[in-house]
């Protein structure tokens, strides 16, 4: 019984983040509304982000900064490789945004069903 | 028990994005995405990833909400009702559902949140520890490594954003049409 | 927004306070959690709020276009600089050791803080002027 908890505290959040990721593609796939897709996205984006620094975590570590008798500390590389994607994820969404909105402006409509129809007539 | 205020957080994070697939209005919707970011942080805050969790709470809970707002200003206030798509609905559930089971069936083999002599802690992890503070003077390791160990990797996110702030202008900035 | 007292009088008390605490995100990037990114984000959020309140003509007049658009290719040629330095003076690119020929910590500590200004620059001034870019579409 102990056992099967403690299997569930350590595996727990990357299962969380799994669903996460799951409910992301979910939004992306069957949202028409292109505001929604983008941040269908997100989410899927924050999953990603949720399971690496979850590997870099380190039990009664310290935060990667340097301090008088920590002895351990947690990993610092996944935290760099994370902070730079979620600063990419800032770039990406503003350039989608724009996207959306020359969207509207073009089709009167950010709804795929709606532009699709437009496209074809 | 910080391994248990992380999943409760995990689980409330969970429950945001149900109510977000089901919510209609694109307005509430972003303010809950930026709810969502500020939990993010806390998560992060928890797993002992600070300077991540400092750059999800204003890029999160700050820039990409107020440009949301300021695009769900520029198109439509609330997503129209979809018609059935039931297809759609089955094809996206057994995608979302195959790629989860995969990922599920692929964390039975990772090493347990928290434990230390996982792999990726023993490889170049501990020689940016020891010896990063002092090679390069700065006592934050996360900051010696993006900016000195990685500066090529830095370099090319700085080009990622300027390109975007390019881009972003290109397409909507209506130069010399008015009298700025 | 400029219409309502209280908006106005605290966006006015608040704004030199986020840069304050920008630049101090800047310098203390080194020693505690933060850097170039989060700075760049808060500055821009400044002038964000300003955008805001006062309307978005009313802070271009603030921070004119020609010193955003400077500011957003500024960080970046900042940050290429410095590696094609290092790179004359003897060493690899991006090898901020080589900065300084007597102490290399010194030189990387340097290169560290002169890079970290530059993405801070390219961030605030991207961020800024695509909050600006959306908020001009947006009064015609």
């Amino acid at each position: 019984m102990i056992e099967v908890l403690t299997y569930i505290t350590e595996h727990a959040v990357q299962w969380g983040a799994v669903v996460l990721l799951m409910l992301g593609l979910y939004i992306v796939m069957t949202r028409g509304n292109l505001i929604k897709k983008v941040i269908g996205l997100n989410i899927f984006q924050t999953a990603v982000f949720l399971l690496y620094i979850s590997i870099g975590y380190v039990l009664d570590g310290a935060a990667p900064i340097v301090l008088e008798g920590a002895e351990r500390y947690s990993n610092p590389l996944p935290h760099v490789l994370i902070l730079t994607a979620i600063v990419v994820s800032v770039a990406t969404t503003s350039l989608a945004l724009a996207l959306i909105v020359r969207i509207q402006e073009a089709y009167g409509s950010i709804e795929e069903d709606e532009i699709l129809e437009h496209g074809e007539t | 028990m910080e391994r248990l205020h992380v999943i409760v957080l995990v689980i409330l994070l969970i429950a945001l994005a149900v109510t977000l697939i089901r919510l209609r209005s694109l307005l509430a919707i972003a303010i809950l995405t930026g709810v969502y970011s500020l939990i993010m942080a806390v998560v992060y805050t928890l797993l002992d990833a600070v300077d991540v969790a400092f750059t999800e709470a204003v890029v999160g809970a700050g820039i990409t909400l107020t440009l949301m707002l300021a695009a769900i200003s520029l198109t439509t206030r609330s997503e129209t009702k979809p018609g059935k798509r039931t297809k759609q609905r089955a094809v996206g559930a057994v995608t979302a559902l195959a790629a989860g089971m995969a990922l599920i069936y692929a964390t039975t083999d990772m090493p347990g949140l928290g434990d230390a002599d996982a792999p990726v802690h023993l490889h170049v992890a501990p020689y940016y520890i020891e010896v990063g503070p002092i090679e390069t003077g700065v006592p934050n390791i996360v900051t010696a490594i993006l900016a000195s160990y990685r500066g090529f990797d830095t370099l090319g996110e700085v080009a990622v954003i300027f390109t975007a702030g390019i881009s972003v202008m290109a397409l909507l900035w209506r130069w010399g049409k008015d009298d700025r | 927004m400029s219409e309502h007292l209280i908006v106005r009088v605290v966006s006015k008390m608040l704004i030199p306070f986020i840069l304050l605490f920008a630049l101090y995100v800047q310098m203390h990037g080194d020693y505690g959690p933060g850097g170039g990114f989060q700075a760049g984000v808060i500055f821009a959020t400044a002038f964000i709020i300003y955008a805001i309140v006062f309307g978005v003509k009313r802070a271009i007049r603030v921070m004119p276009l020609t010193v955003l658009t400077a500011m957003v290719s500024l960080g970046l040629v900042l940050y290429a600089m410095v590696g094609f330095v290092s790179l004359a003076a003897g060493g690899t690119f991006l090898d901020y050791g080589a900065l300084d020929s007597h102490d290399p910590v010194h030189g990387q500590h340097l290169g560290i803080i002169i890079i970290e200004l530059g993405v801070g620059i390219t961030v605030a001034g991207v961020l800024t002027a695509i909050f600006f870019t959306f908020a001009e579409r947006w009064q015609k």
